[in-house]
């Protein structure tokens, strides 16, 4: 079992890497599933009562907050999501006075969480959530990294057990047929819950009647390939803490790139490095064999050379040796013929 | 020469550096055992905002970027056929096996479920993720880097049989390990690429994995001169003619390599800026740091390496050397921490703790002990007498 997940995973390392991912670098779009539920906050209608927060805190089971809910002044501060708090409402002074906005996981269709997680903790589920399996989590916290709307919290104080918390769009009541807890608490039907399509076409209807009343966006419904909960509101969404610049790509389509990459590095490079390694092989070779041909050919020509230079001196040793021989033959000859004939001698030098 | 190893050991015991390394050591068992009991939040500075500090900044993203000379020397050795370069492959292979052990020892501060650290290997593949990337290829790297370095514990241990299959593998895991360390260099650097909303335009690019991986490059070439210089006064005495011998060479040709891939390197971090249209960040403050980084620590280098190999300047070699190395860690640090999360307001920046500091310093004491500890024994700066003349 271990041996073929093993197996499975260097196969991975490879190929399979390159196809889930390449699908969507391609270009491919399919749009969110069509039973993908949602919510819609309408900036309009919160009055910052904290309501949804306690509701948020009750089904949950969380810690009792340091203030309570029913504190107000809490507001004043610009507050975000922990491990011990799913949602938070924040108060924005804006263009058109205080404005309230609620913030939780936004459940996004293609989550930055769930592509940055290397153990699948975090999946999509088709209804809508995005879940998180703690019993898989390494605490890592890429997701908190990967995240643009800083919303994964981490247990920061627990030395065994930490887990990744958020909103988990009340998973489980949604199983039960039950609204979300917030939404079922809002007093001011701040919260719509429904199919995300159909909540489309609220807020749309919302902007297109009151045109006055709200800015003509639906946050949620392209930022970062879109997301289950999605937002209206009446000031620019910069006023109220939302960032603007995120575009509309997936978290998945911005990685693509590296990891469609990692198929070609694995492909090429022991293609291309052998290649090398062969052709300095190959150089090394060349250049020993020339060496080795150069000194056989220093050697040969070296050996006719002094053979050469033998033989040129056997020879003018003989020449020296027959000159020698002559003269000292001439010298005898000489000798013996000197008292004799002495005019013929001088005769004989001369010429 | 054992003998000398002995002398110098018995005089060694209470210097500067031992008494100071055993402070660490103290300091560094306190605070693992607060991280353990108390929880992350006990010895750290991180929060919901700032997920990683220098545990990942510096422990992870530099300790790979500094053990990247494991696989430029031995690629330049037995792939390129570089063979003056042999006698640096040894040095340069135990410190990258150190240094990515080190990572994987300081990854387990830093998750918060460290005995889960295979589950995304085997328990459940994350595939889309990047970290799953650097996973695997630390895991898979550690394993190719182990089977590099024991040819010289095989030797120590005189068992000849084993050591010479080894070595007949060398040419398969040098390609492995340079594919290892391209995809792995490169990971890190792609982790940040899901985060576009959070770093900063002048360090956020699409080619963030490609930076990375050349800068790497660079690191791996500097740090084996920085560290040759490190080493070369207290190791002296174990260092073979050998190494001696080409240790001056040796500079020159890698402050050469240096040099040019930092000039390239610099080249695509221009290219980068302009494919982006970032120019008009830099008259910001964020934009004088990066010029800060970009001709201090890129340019400057790059310009002495060259003129200190024109002139055969070795002193000048080494300063780039030191240069490029901090330069590196500076790159790392404004990725991971300083202009990460730039847009937060300073009060919810990150600082480390004393204690993230800490445990830094002591991961860092334990790679400089254990590498003294194996090279004063093996043949790392020489060559074993009985496999001398065989390459």
């Amino acid at each position: 079992m271990l041996r073929r997940t093993f197996l499975g995973l260097l196969g991975a390392a490879g190929a399979s890497v390159a196809l889930p991912v390449s699908a969507k670098a391609g270009g491919k779009s399919f749009g969110p599933h069509p039973d993908t539920l949602g919510v819609l906050f309408d900036a309009t209608r919160c009055i910052g009562c904290r309501k949804c927060e306690l509701a948020c805190n009750e089904v949950n089971e969380l810690p009792a907050p340091d203030k309570k809910f029913d504190d107000l002044s809490v507001l004043d501060t610009k507050r975000r999501t922990d491990e011990k708090t799913l949602t938070v409402v924040n108060k924005y002074e804006s263009s058109k006075g205080s404005v309230f906005r609620k913030m939780q996981c936004n459940h996004c269709l293609e989550p930055a969480c769930a592509s940055a997680c290397f153990v699948k903790a975090f999946k999509k589920e088709h209804n809508g959530p995005v879940s998180y399996d703690a019993s898989v989590c390494v605490g890592c916290r890429y997701c908190m990294v990967a995240c643009p709307f800083e919303i994964p919290a981490y247990e920061y104080d627990e030395p065994l057990t930490p887990r990744v918390m958020k909103c988990t769009m009340c998973a489980p009541r949604l199983a039960e047929g039950k609204l979300p807890g917030c939404v079922e608490r809002c007093p001011k039907e701040a919260l719509t819950f429904g199919l995300r399509k159909d909540l489309i076409k609220i807020a749309r209807a919302r902007i297109t009647t009151y045109p006055d009343r709200y800015v003509d966006h639906i946050y949620g419904e392209t930022e970062m390939g879109g997301t289950s909960w999605m937002y209206i509101s009446g000031v620019p969404f910069s006023e109220i803490g939302m960032r603007e610049d995120l575009g509309t790509k997936s978290a998945p389509e911005l990685t693509a790139g590296a990891l469609a990459a990692v198929p070609i590095v694995v492909g090429m490079w022991p293609v291309l490095l052998g290649g090398i390694y062969a052709v300095s092989k190959r150089k090394d070779k060349i250049a020993n064999d020339e060496r080795v041909a150069a000194v056989k050919d220093a050697l040969t020509r070296a050996g006719e050379e002094a053979e050469k230079k033998l033989h040129d001196e056997l020879s003018k040793a003989d020449v020296a040796n027959q000159r020698r021989i002559e003269v000292e033959v001439k010298k005898a000859v000489e000798e013996a013929l000197a008292p004799k004939e002495e005019e013929a001698e001088t005769n004989e030098e001369e010429s | 020469m054992s003998v000398d190893t002995t002398a110098v050991e018995k005089k060694s015991l209470f210097t500067p550096f031992n008494i100071i390394a055993t402070i660490i050591l103290i300091a560094g068992a306190i605070v693992t055992v607060m991280r353990f009991t108390g929880g992350l939040g006990a010895v750290t500075n991180l929060d919901q905002n700032n997920p990683w500090g220098i545990w990942i900044g510096f422990d992870l993203m530099c300790g790979v970027a500094l053990a990247a000379g494991g696989y430029t020397t031995s690629a330049a050795c037995y792939v390129f056929g570089l063979k003056k370069y042999h006698s640096a492959v040894r040095p340069a292979i135990l410190t990258a096996f150190l240094g990515y052990a080190l990572v994987v020892f300081a990854l387990h501060y830093d998750v918060g479920q460290p005995w889960r650290l295979t589950y995304p290997l085997f328990v459940q593949n994350g595939t889309t993720s990047l970290l799953f990337e650097v996973g695997l290829c630390v895991f898979l790297y550690l394993t190719v880097l182990f089977i590099e370095f024991t040819p010289a514990l095989f030797e120590w241990l005189g068992m000849t049989k084993i050591r010479n299959i080894v070595v007949k593998l060398t040419l398969a895991l040098t390609i492995m390990g340079v594919v290892l360390s391209t995809l792995h260099q490169s990971s890190l650097g792609a982790l940040f690429t899901i985060a576009p909303s959070k770093l900063h335009p002048l360090w956020y690019s699409q080619y963030l994995p490609v930076f990375f991986f050349v800068s790497s490059i660079c690191a791996g070439l500097s740090m084996v001169i920085f560290e040759g210089t490190l080493s070369h006064k207290p190791m002296h005495h174990l260092m073979d003619e050998e190494y001696l011998n080409n240790h001056d060479g040796l500079i020159l040709g890698f402050g050469k390599a240096a040099s040019l891939v930092l000039f390239g390197y610099f080249s695509i971090k221009v290219i980068g800026l302009a494919y982006d249209n970032n120019w008009h960040y830099l008259t910001t403050g964020y934009g004088a740091w990066y010029l800060v980084e970009m001709l201090g620590f890129v340019a400057l280098p790059s310009f002495l390496y060259a003129i200190g190999v024109r002139d055969k300047n070795i002193t000048v070699i080494k300063w780039a050397a030191g240069l490029t190395v901090l330069g590196i860690i500076v790159n790392r640090f404004n990725i991971s921490m300083v202009a990460f999360n730039y847009q937060l307001p300073s009060a919810e920046r990150y600082w480390p703790s004393w204690g993230e500091i800490t445990i830094s310093l002591f991961v860092v004491t334990i790679g400089v002990l254990v590498f003294r500890f194996i090279s004063t024994r093996m043949p790392i700066f020489h060559e074993h007498p009985d496999y001398k003349e065989e390459h």
